[in-house]
């Protein structure tokens, strides 16, 4: 309850169930192959954001390789993409093709998977006090979706984009580069690949709706859920009404591409800007999908590690919803430098600085909740503090650029990769391990090893600020996103950028050590290891949950 | 990235040979490299055809268009923030950031941070075994609500006031139409009758460099800022920029102007500047744009005024009228600049989708 506005008086009636439904599950390839349960298929998501996130961050480490000196001299070695090559123009467009595949991977099929898919599905059902999801078929569906939609993507780095192998076009796909700019399938590909992954969004949007509005246990009524549950409400409704657009967008795309349509060709009255606006319609509120899950896992970490209720419930939810319906009317700033009208310029400037407003309350709360607390600090609530701390930071340099007369000088520069990435980066993937060690002994019913949990924490925290705290220095210095080689001025914050990710890589490999060690040596988890300070439903439940939970559905008063 | 690895494995089985069919069965890099000018495809001639640059006479550095960069002047130096501005908008705008942003950005990151630790000292189990149980405090929620609104109201008035300068330019005195191209600049000056192409200068050791390529040297600038051909603009004057491009989008940017104006094919869109500072200044396209984005600087070299109606002559131009770069004279003809290279873009552009 730490995250409801009064406390829930909960029947501890579900020791006993676990003893009859778990054993009642279906055979290996029927059960994880055919899953309708919401907890496997949040497993599924889980796993599939830990391959993806692996290849998208092997991705960034050939990136910081190849910028750590001026110079190519990464590109031209024997990459899977564009191995063996003497071609400097194919060097180069490979290095547009990892910057593409790093953020699709990123965004797409690691972020978005892990929140929404992963602990979307595994705790709504749970928090709520829902047997499962309303659709446990299209839930499946959903992950299943992205199974090829990941392929198509991997795919396409092998047939031709052009000037190269792969799509080079950056994650917006921006026409029309992306039309007439690209030659060959690759484009194609990763256009589909994109089709296929937000219709899985959608689909899984519209169970998360249906479930979270129709499901919900006697007495849980909307402003008892917890934070994370509203993270995911609001999240789902921006996913169900952002992703048609991007679905319109680039079908327009194709259609250009392949069927002589001139939507974003000026030589057939189309415009080039439609498409970035069509893009950013459906991109600003994509970077609130991000984020807005790891919001709600941060509140309800806080709130545990706190001992206290969450301060300021309702603003908290309803700062949600603001910055979910704030966030659907902000799109242009991303557009600041594509010859906008003056009046443009200034609506979208003070349009996206309102967006500070709940984003401070949000941030205040967590500091109020903690404040008159007994707190304690297992790693899911360093991940917590750190991402506080280090979306703050991301978050001022976001009104920085909000500044249409600013902007001028930062868009496009490594001040916007530093930017975004102190969000998503230190934002998201913080609120992810957060979310990952505080349930991990839900979801595995083992401990994980608190040691390596810290020292997993502080080696990251470390290393990526090393990453991306330099990046605002080159960007203000004027280095331009998206160049595989630089002027030698650049070269040291590169090489510091460089060696913050080789720190942050020791941490990963903490925490995969901690993943296999805990998994297979953990100490058994209790219902509830983190005592008086969790109070959301899931805890009532044994470490692992039953099979099917909640057959007698509980009582909230 | 082993699972890439096996990917990689499985593609180079079945995908990779109809693609890679065209290139040479890969042989070792190193061999492979010294000679990509034979079989270059046909983004390289298009660069050889225009700059048959052995003939020109040799380059004489501190003349006008080769005047030497100044370190650390119009070009990235390592420093830890904004480059050296030198237009009245692009120091009204540093200021606005070094003294106002910059500050309340510290200042709130500071201030979020000294919280989380007083709580984590002061509420850590240990020195506060036992909870409040406080969650609301109405006067608290509307103070924190509220004074984050007045400091965006405060950044705001100069923000707004900082974008009506930047819309109302005074009235132009010299008007350069500024195309992007994959992967080069070209600029024309209509009222001087001078127009050329710019491109990277590469560098002596780059085995992409062909014979007839002057290589750089320090005296041109930065290793990949600086070009062949610079855009020589006169001190004191209002430039405007009327910047378009042929394919895809680039951008063109200018940081010690604080100018960034997307080229978009298809459509004109206007920025300014007005450079008091002689001197040499270096930008870089900023707009992905395809491979060689990173490979396609803009340099621009700000002179006298004097100067300015040499380098026109030497670059087959003329002064309009007899009066150097007077006012009346580019104030009327910009609008025909602005209007006849619009009806004829979409030409242009059909012509290069179908090249494509």
């Amino acid at each position: 309850m730490s995250t409801t506005a009064d406390s829930l008086h909960l029947q501890p009636h579900e020791a006993h169930d676990a003893h009859h439904d778990a054993d009642h599950k279906p055979g290996f390839f029927t059960r994880w192959f055919m899953s309708t349960n919401h907890k496997d298929i949040g497993t599924l998501y889980l796993i599939f954001a830990i391959i993806a996130g692996i290849i998208g961050g092997g991705i960034s480490g050939i990136m910081r390789w190849e910028l750590m000196e001026p110079g190519i001299q990464v590109l031209n070695k024997a990459w899977p993409i564009g191995a063996g090559t003497a071609n400097f123009d194919e060097w180069a467009h490979h290095w547009n093709v990892l910057i593409t595949a790093h953020g699709l991977i990123m965004v797409f099929f690691m972020v978005m998977p892990a929140m929404i898919g992963g602990f979307g599905n595994w705790f709504v059902p749970l928090m709520i006090g829902a047997p499962d999801m309303a659709f446990p078929r299209m839930n499946n569906i959903s992950f299943w979706l992205l199974i090829p939609a990941f392929t198509l993507l991997l795919g396409s780095t092998f047939v031709s984009g052009g000037t190269g192998l792969g799509a080079g076009t950056g994650w917006t796909v921006y026409a029309p580069l992306s039309t007439s700019g690209s030659a060959g399938p690759a484009v194609d590909m990763a256009i589909f690949s994109l089709h296929l992954a937000g219709a899985s969004s959608i689909l899984g949007a519209i169970n998360f709706i249906t479930t979270i509005f129709n499901m919900r246990a006697p007495g849980m009524t909307l402003h008892k859920m917890p934070l994370f549950v509203w993270s995911v409400l609001v999240t789902a409704f921006l996913l169900l009404l952002a992703l048609p657009v991007l679905a319109g967008a680039i079908t327009m795309l194709l259609t250009d591409r392949n069927f002589g349509t001139a939507f974003f060709d000026a030589s057939g009255g189309g415009n080039v800007v439609l498409y970035q606006h069509l893009f950013w319609f459906f991109g600003h509120p994509e970077v609130y999908i991000m984020i807005l899950p790891g919001f709600g896992m941060v509140s309800q970490i806080v709130a545990t590690f706190s001992r206290k209720p969450v301060f300021g419930y309702l603003g908290m939810a309803y700062a949600m919803v603001a910055i979910g319906v704030i966030g659907f009317v902000v799109w242009a700033h991303h557009m600041f430098t594509t010859g906008m009208s003056v009046d443009e310029k200034m609506y979208f400037t003070a349009a996206t600085m309102i967006i500070a407003v709940p984003t401070g309350v949000k941030i205040f709360s967590w500091i109020a909740t903690m404040w008159g607390g007994s707190l304690t600090f297992e790693t899911p609530m360093l991940w917590a503090i750190g991402f506080i701390f280090l979306f703050t930071v991301g978050g001022v340099t976001g009104v920085v650029l909000a500044n249409g007369g600013v902007d001028n000088y930062m868009h496009d520069t490594y001040y916007v990769v530093a930017h975004f990435h102190y969000v998503l980066s230190l934002g998201a993937v913080f609120a992810i391990f957060g979310g990952f060690y505080y349930w991990f002994p839900k979801m595995s019913g083992r401990m994980y090893n608190e040691f390596l949990g810290k020292l997993h924490f502080f080696t990251m925290f470390i290393g990526v600020n090393v990453i991306f705290f330099p990046m605002h220095f080159l960007g203000l210095d004027g280095m331009p996103r998206r160049i595989p080689d630089y002027t030698p001025a650049f070269t040291e914050w590169n090489r510091v950028a460089t060696i913050g990710y080789m720190i942050t890589i020791a941490g990963v490999a903490i925490f995969f050590v901690n993943l296999i060690w805990s998994l297979v040596a953990g100490k058994k988890a209790p219902a509830n290891p983190w005592g008086e300070g969790a109070t959301t439903l899931e805890w009532t439940l044994s470490s692992p949950p039953p099979f099917h939970q909640y057959s007698t559905l509980p009582q909230i008063d | 990235m082993r699972l890439i690895g096996w990917a990689i494995a499985l593609a180079a089985a079945g995908l990779t040979p109809a693609a890679a069919g065209a290139q040479a069965p890969t042989p070792t890099q190193n061999a492979a490299v010294a000679t990509p000018a034979a079989t270059e495809p046909p983004a390289g001639t298009a660069q050889d055809a225009t700059k048959p640059d052995a003939a020109q006479p040799a380059i004489v550095y501190g003349s006008v268009g080769h005047a030497i960069p100044t370190r650390g002047v119009g070009e990235p130096d390592g420093r830890k923030g904004i480059q050296m501005q030198v237009t009245p908008i692009g120091e009204e705008a540093a200021a606005f950031h070094n003294n106002w942003l910059l500050v309340l950005c510290a200042i709130i990151s500071v201030f979020v941070l000294i919280l989380l630790l007083v709580a984590i000292v002061r509420f850590r189990r240990g020195a506060n075994p036992t909870p409040s149980r406080n969650s609301h405090n109405t006067v608290i929620e509307v103070v924190w609500t509220l004074v984050p609104v007045l400091i965006l109201v405060a950044i705001a008035i100069p923000s707004i006031r900082l974008l009506r300068h930047q819309y109302t330019p005074p009235p132009a005195d010299v008007t350069v139409k500024v195309t992007g191209h994959q992967w080069y600049w070209s600029y024309e000056l209509p009222d001087y009758g001078v127009s050329f192409d710019s491109y990277m200068l590469k560098e002596a050791s780059d085995p992409t460099r062909q014979a007839n390529q002057r290589a750089r040297t320090d005296n041109d600038g930065p290793p990949l800022l600086a070009v062949d051909n610079r855009l020589v603009i006169p001190q004191g004057k209002v430039v405007k920029f009327i910047v378009t491009a042929d394919d895809v989008i680039h951008s063109f940017a200018m940081p010690a102007f604080w100018i960034k104006q997307d080229a978009n094919p298809g459509q004109l869109h206007e920025t300014w500047a007005k450079v008091d500072r002689p001197g040499v200044y270096f930008g870089q396209c900023s707009e992905l744009c395809g491979a060689r984005h990173g490979f396609m600087p803009i340099a621009i070299e700000v002179v006298p005024e004097g100067q300015f109606a040499q380098w026109v002559g030497q670059n087959g131009g003329h002064m309009p009228g007899a009066k150097p770069a007077a006012a009346a004279a580019p104030a009327a003809a910009a609008p025909n600049a602005a209007q006849s290279p619009a009806t004829q873009e979409p030409a242009t552009n059909q012509a290069a989708t179908a090249q494509n």
